[in-house]
């Protein structure tokens, strides 16, 4: 019985091994299955979905004007403080003082990409980017004010 | 009823393994007591990577508590945000869009799909097998891209809010999933073949890691774990939520107990989650992905409780509301927890190479043990 026994675990192995191995020659044999792609070498033909949280930024038209209008919806959304709005009041040509944004603080260092922000902003003023390379030797470097120097509120955004 | 902990006599040996060991797949720390090479009695040390996500939430509102959990469990980290989902919608008594349903469990099953592919894989590196894991990453690359298409990230998604999901599905999301569906038939029975039936690897688990049916239910065991030692413990069939209740797909029982027999049940529990999301993906109704919901929620007065079979087992999500915008209190059943706190009695007079088998069947994702 053992004798039998031990034949039978000895082809078992032998099986196993050839099983594998044929695996093994299928992959040797077939090199277009390989999808390491070898970042990053492959950076300019490297396609990020349109969709890929990579961090927040401010949407400018070419009048360097946005969309926001300080509400601090977003500021509010942010689970981890990761939004500061500061606002300043505009004098309006009919002589009004009107809220404004003065610097949108965005710590890329706090920020989880949980898109929250850019889904509570009423005019969609903020997106995010497909960039994904943030690494920096100084922390402060992460901290970004997302409005454009000279910027303005595109006309017609309440 | 008590088991003595810890107790070593002469010539048992005391040793650490973890908390920065590759094969606890995380940050676990388990005191060993050996006899020769026998365990005789395994501790584990948790509190390695608590982030207190339980306390952290009742100070985030209830639109932001739903992502934090994504942290947990990151391995079924949309199933997971979908048990929260499910808690504030039962709390405002919202109704979900049926695009919205459809929608979330695809993505449940897509997400359950790559946790066992990784799964797959690192059990057969735990037990020696180095090449299944970079087949199983390879198949997994294709659910992460379809994700990442559609959600925006690749692990922790957060697309689902409460009424629905953030954003619809990508145009290409059709056409992504049956490519995926066509490819993963032909590799899984490849996985059959090459793992499953492989010699070494049978012996390595048969059994190995004994789980009575009684002892998988008195220890709270659930998930595949305790499907394998026979427990029917599926949530999707037992309290059907969403649209689970119409679909047509089957637990999985094994009655071994073992490594095995747990295997068995994960391997084929890719196959069903393949069959719902064939029978889902030609059948996305048409219509909204988001109900309507205030922008600032407020949960009435009480205490809500769900649960979801996520990809390890069961996980409830216990809320007590005060009637504000933030939860009073927070707790969650995470199915990790309760899993590992068999692995003493699981393990015990196996040898210390059969333990990182049994804790790769119990398929342990720490900082979901640790929240
Ligand atoms: S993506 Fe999330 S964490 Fe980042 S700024 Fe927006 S809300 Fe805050
Ligand atoms: S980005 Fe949007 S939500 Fe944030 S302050 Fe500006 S307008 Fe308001």
């Amino acid at each position: 019985m053992f004798i039998v026994d031990y034949i039978k675990e000895v082809y078992g192995a032998v099986k196993s091994l050839l099983t594998g191995m044929n695996r093994t020659g299928y992959y040797f044999t077939h090199h277009k299955e390989i999808i390491t792609q070898e970042y990053p070498d492959n950076k300019d033909t490297l396609v990020l979905s349109e969709r890929f949280r990579g961090e927040v930024v401010m949407k400018h038209d070419e009048n360097n004007e946005h969309a926001c209008t300080g509400c601090t919806a977003c500021e509010l959304a942010c689970p981890n403080a990761t939004i500061k709005i500061i606002t300043k009041f505009d004098v309006t040509p009919e002589g009004k003082k009107k809220k404004a944004i003065d610097t949108f603080v965005y710590h890329l260092e706090l920020c989880t990409m949980c898109n929250l922000c850019v889904e509570a902003c009423p005019t969609g003023a903020i997106t995010m980017a497909q960039t994904f390379e943030h690494s920096v030797t100084d922390r402060s470097k992460l901290i970004k004010k997302l409005n454009q120097p000279g910027s303005k509120i595109r006309e017609g955004v309440e | 009823m008590f088991e003595e902990v810890g107790t070593t006599t002469e010539g048992d040996l005391v040793i650490n393994v973890g908390p920065q060991h590759p094969a606890t797949h995380g940050v676990l720390h388990l005191v060993l007591t050996l006899n020769g090479e026998t365990i005789k009695n395994v501790e584990p040390h948790l509190g390695y990577i608590h982030r207190s996500i339980e306390k952290m939430s009742e100070s985030l509102t209830y639109r932001q508590f739903i992502y934090v959990t994504s942290r947990m469990d990151y391995l079924s980290s949309h199933i997971n945000n979908h048990a929260c989902a499910l808690t504030v919608e039962k709390g405002l008594q919202i109704e979900v869009p049926a695009r919205a349903q459809v929608i979330r469990v695809l993505m449940d099953e897509l997400t359950r799909l790559a946790s066992h592919q990784l799964w797959w894989g690192a059990m057969a590196m735990d037990v020696g097998a180095l090449t299944p894991f970079f087949h199983a990453f390879r198949e997994r690359e294709a659910i992460n891209e379809i994700m990442e298409e559609t959600c925006g990230a690749r692990l922790t998604m957060n697309y689902i809010c409460p009424g629905g999901v953030m954003i619809d599905l990508h145009p290409n999301f059709q056409r992504k999933v049956k490519e995926f569906i066509t490819l993963f038939k032909s590799k899984i029975d490849e996985y059959d073949e090459m793992v499953t039936g492989n010699i070494i690897f049978q012996n390595r688990m048969k059994g190995i890691g004994l789980l009575s049916k009684e002892d998988a239910i008195s220890y709270g065991v659930s998930g595949p774990a305790a499907r394998g030692s026979g427990v029917s413990c599926d949530i999707r069939k037992l309290y059907p939520y969403e649209i689970y209740g119409s679909l047509n797909f089957e637990e999985i029982l094994e009655t071994g107990g073992d490594c095995f027999a747990r295997y068995l049940v994960r391997f084929k529990e890719m196959r069903q989650s393949l069959s719902i999301i064939e029978q889902l993906i030609d059948n996305i109704p048409e219509g909204d992905f988001q109900a309507k919901t205030k922008a600032v929620l407020k949960l009435p007065k009480g205490e809500f409780y769900s649960r979801v079979e996520t990809a390890r087992g069961e996980l409830g999500v216990y809320l007590i509301s005060e009637g504000g915008t933030t939860p009073y209190r927070v707790k969650y059943r995470s199915p990790g927890f309760s899993n590992l706190s068999a692995l003493n009695h699981m393990s015990k007079g196996y040898k210390l190479g059969d333990l990182v088998a049994i804790m790769g069947t119990l398929d342990l994702v720490i900082p979901d043990i640790d929240r």
